[in-house]
C-alpha cells in the first residue's frame, strides 16, 4: 500500500474498494450506529439524538481508519458490515 | 502487523491531507481573519470614529426603539445590541418577521446606528470583517447546501488527516524539539511536525467543533429516524432546544414597558456591564409582548442565561438556564470554543496565532508532498507527472496567492469608488479575481520563479497597506498610536508584520535560487550521492526553503 510507484490493476481495485468502504460504508455505519445510540433509553429523546449527533463524526472517523487499517479490502467491508447489522438489530429491538 | 498499520495510516494521512487541502487552507485563512472580524469591520469603515462617547443607556434604548418602530413596525422580533462590547462596538438593531405560513423565509434586517441620533451610521458600504469570516463556512457564490457539504466533507478529511497524523508520528515529543533547517525534504517534515504538534489540541478542537456546527446537515438521517424526515423534522428537533418563550400575539395593541428598569434588574443579578446586554422584544407593542435579556459571555459555554419579562407589565416571568440539558451544554462548549467570542485580547491573539499555525501546518504538508515527489521524479530522471505539476501550481497560487487575494480585499476597500453600486459585493469579487490571477500566474511561470514573484507581491501587498491607509484616510499609523486607537494601529502593524514575513521568504528563496544557479555547473559527473544532492537542490527550487 505504501509503494505507489507501479500500481497493479488489482491494487487499484482494492484501493477503490477501500475508499468506497470508507466514505459510503463508513457513513452508513456512523448513521446506523448513531441512530442505535440515540434509541437507548433516555429521559428526553432530543437529548439522546443530540448526543448521538455529537458522537457520529468520531464513529465515522473510526470507520474510515478501519477501512484502511484492515488487512484486506474484503475484511474492511466485513468489519463495517458486522457492526452495521448489529446496530440495525438494536434499532429494531429498541423501536 | 504493526508496521502494516503504520504504513496504511501513513498512506491515508498523505492522501486525505492532500485532496482537500487547498479548500482547507481557504477555510483556515479566512476563519483565522474572522477572529478579528469586528476589528476588521472598523478598519474597513474609517469614517466611523474610534471611540464615540455613549449617551446614557436609557436614551440609547429609546433611539433604537424609535428606529425599529419606523423600519420594522410589523416584525415579530426586535433585537437591540447595546454598544461598547468588542463584538458590538456600535449600536445595532435587528429585526425578524414571522415565518409565513407558506414556508417562505422570514424577512430579516439589521442596521448599525449612531447611538446619539438613532440614524444609520454614515460610512462606506463594505463587506467588512464579517464577510471575510462568513466565507470560511459559506465559501461564496455557492448555495448554502453545497457550501455546507463542501466545508463539511473537507472538515471530515481534516479530522482523519489529524488522527492519522498522530498515529504515524512515532516520536511525537522528540520530533517536537527537532528542527533541521536547510535540509530540503527533512526540513519540511520537521516544520510540518512542529507546527502540528504545537497546535494539535487547537486543531482537534476546531475541526471537531466545525463538524458539530453542521451535524444536522451532514447527518440528517439520525434526526429523521426520530423526527419527521426532511426540514420539518429538523425544525421540530431544533425547537425542542428553543429557549424562547412560545407565545402568540394577542392582536391587541399595548404600550411597551420601559426597558431601563429591566436592565437594572438584570445588572443586579449579573453584575456585568450593561453595555454587553442584548435585548430581544417578541411581539412588540402587542398585549402579549415579551422582553428577554441576555448578557455577553465570558466563558466558552457560549449562551447566557435569559431573563424573560412581560413586555407590558414588566414582570419577570422566567429565568431560562444557559443550556437546556447536558448534551446541549456539551454542544454549546464546542461551539463556544470554536467561535471564541469569550476571548479577551490576549486569548484572541492566541486564537489568531493558532489559526496561522494551522494554516502553516496545511501549507507545509502540501509543500512536503510536492518536494518528496519532485525529488523522486528528478532522481529517476523522469519528467514530473501531471499530478505533481498541478499540486505545485495549486500550492503557489493558494499558499501565497490566497493571502495576496485577502490583501487585495483591503486594497479594494480603500480604492473602489465610494458610490459604486454593490460596493461590498465587489470587494469580495476582487478576492476571487485576484486569487484566479495568482493561480494563472503560477501555471504560466516556472515554479521557482513563481514562488519568488508571488512572495514579493505578497510582501508589497501587505506592507504597503498602512501606507495606503495613510494616503486614503487621516487615521495613519502614527495618528492611531498617538490617539491610543489600537484597533487601527493593530491592523496596520499586523499587515506590516505579515509583509515582513513574506519579504523574508521572497529574499530567502531568491538567494537560494541564485546559489543553486552558481552551483549547478560545478556538480555534473560526480558520484551517485552528488546527483541525488543535485536532484534535491532542483526539487528545492521548485518548492521553497
Amino acid at each position: 500500500m505504501s509503494n505507489d510507484r507501479q500500481p497493479t490493476a488489482s491494487y487499484r481495485l482494492a484501493i477503490a474498494s477501500r475508499i468506497t468502504a470508507a466514505i459510503l460504508g463508513g457513513y452508513a455505519l456512523a448513521t446506523l450506529f448513531s441512530i442505535a445510540l440515540a434509541g437507548l433509553p433516555a429521559a428526553h429523546r432530543a437529548d439522546s439524538v443530540l448526543a448521538a449527533l455529537l458522537l457520529s463524526f468520531a464513529i465515522y472517523a473510526a470507520a474510515i481508519l478501519w477501512a484502511f487499517a484492515a488487512r484486506s479490502a474484503w475484511l474492511a467491508w466485513l468489519g463495517l458490515l458486522v457492526p452495521a447489522v448489529l446496530s440495525s438489530v438494536s434499532i429494531w429491538l429498541l423501536r | 502487523m504493526k508496521e502494516y498499520f503504520r504504513q496504511s495510516m501513513d498512506w491515508l494521512h498523505t492522501w486525505t491531507g492532500l485532496v482537500v487541502s487547498w479548500v482547507l487552507l481557504f477555510i483556515f485563512l479566512t476563519g483565522t481573519a474572522g477572529y478579528f472580524d469586528t476589528e476588521i469591520d472598523r478598519w474597513m469603515q474609517p469614517e466611523v470614529p474610534a471611540v464615540a462617547a455613549q449617551p446614557p443607556t436609557e436614551q440609547i434604548v429609546a433611539v433604537a426603539l424609535a428606529r425599529l418602530r419606523q423600519q420594522a413596525p410589523a416584525a415579530e422580533r426586535w433585537f437591540i445590541h447595546l454598544p461598547g462590547d468588542r463584538s458590538e462596538p456600535s449600536l445595532r438593531i435587528r429585526w425578524q418577521s414571522a415565518q409565513a405560513a407558506d414556508g417562505t423565509r422570514a424577512v430579516n434586517g439589521n442596521e448599525q446606528l449612531d447611538s446619539a441620533s438613532g440614524l444609520p451610521t454614515a460610512a462606506r458600504a463594505t463587506g467588512g470583517g464579517q464577510f471575510l469570516y462568513k466565507m470560511h463556512y459559506r465559501l461564496h457564490y455557492l448555495s448554502k447546501d453545497v457550501a455546507y457539504w463542501t466545508v463539511g466533507v473537507a472538515t471530515m478529511f481534516m479530522l482523519v488527516a489529524l488522527i492519522t497524523g498522530i498515529i504515524v508520528h512515532k516520536q511525537i515529543f522528540v520530533d517536537f524539539f527537532t528542527f533541521r533547517p536547510g535540509k530540503g525534504q527533512r526540513t519540511w517534515l520537521d516544520a510540518h511536525n512542529v507546527l502540528s504538534v504545537l497546535s494539535l489540541p487547537f486543531q482537534l478542537m476546531i475541526t471537531y467543533s466545525g463538524l458539530i456546527f453542521f451535524s444536522i446537515t451532514l447527518m440528517p438521517l439520525i434526526v429523521a429516524a426520530y423526527y419527521a424526515p426532511g426540514e420539518p423534522g429538523r425544525q421540530s428537533f431544533r425547537s425542542e432546544f428553543e429557549r424562547g418563550i412560545e407565545v402568540k400575539p394577542a392582536g391587541i395593541a399595548a404600550p411597551l414597558t420601559p426597558i431601563a428598569p429591566l436592565l437594572n434588574l438584570a445588572q443586579a443579578r449579573w453584575g456585568a456591564d450593561v453595555q454587553q446586554y442584548r435585548i430581544e422584544i417578541r411581539h412588540p407593542d402587542d398585549a402579549n409582548a415579551r422582553i428577554s435579556l441576555r448578557h455577553a459571555i465570558d466563558s466558552p459555554s457560549h449562551y447566557s442565561e435569559v431573563l424573560v419579562f412581560d413586555g407590558v407589565s414588566g414582570a419577570l416571568l422566567t429565568i431560562q438556564p444557559a443550556a437546556a440539558s447536558n448534551a446541549k451544554a456539551v454542544r454549546n462548549v464546542f461551539i463556544g470554543l470554536h467561535v471564541g467570542r469569550f476571548a479577551d485580547t490576549l486569548l484572541r491573539w492566541l486564537y489568531f496565532a493558532f489559526g496561522l499555525l494551522g494554516s502553516g501546518m496545511i501549507a507545509t504538508g502540501l509543500v512536503l508532498w510536492a518536494v518528496k515527489r519532485r525529488q523522486r521524479a528528478e532522481q529517476q530522471n523522469g519528467a514530473a507527472h501531471f499530478g505533481l505539476r498541478l499540486v505545485e501550481r495549486l500550492n503557489i497560487g493558494t499558499i501565497v496567492g490566497l493571502p495576496i487575494a485577502i490583501a487585495a480585499y483591503f486594497w479594494a476597500n480603500r480604492l473602489l469608488p465610494l458610490d459604486l453600486p454593490q460596493r461590498g459585493a465587489w470587494e469580495v469579487h476582487v478576492v476571487f479575481i485576484v486569487w484566479a490571477i495568482m493561480l494563472l500566474h503560477a501555471t504560466l511561470r516556472p515554479p521557482s520563479r513563481a514562488w519568488i514573484e508571488q512572495f514579493g507581491l505578497a510582501a508589497a501587498a501587505f506592507a504597503l497597506l498602512p501606507v495606503l491607509n495613510a494616503i486614503t484616510t487621516d487615521r495613519h499609523l502614527a495618528h492611531s498610536i498617538a490617539a491610543d486607537d489600537w484597533v487601527f494601529a493593530g491592523f496596520d502593524l499586523t499587515m506590516l508584520g505579515l509583509g515582513v514575513v513574506f519579504l523574508w521568504s521572497a529574499r530567502k528563496l531568491a538567494r537560494r535560487a541564485h546559489t543553486a544557479v552558481l552551483a549547478t555547473p560545478l556538480k555534473p559527473g560526480s558520484a551517485v550521492n552528488g546527483s541525488a544532492m543535485l536532484a534535491d537542490e532542483r526539487a528545492n527550487q521548485a518548492n521553497p526553503l
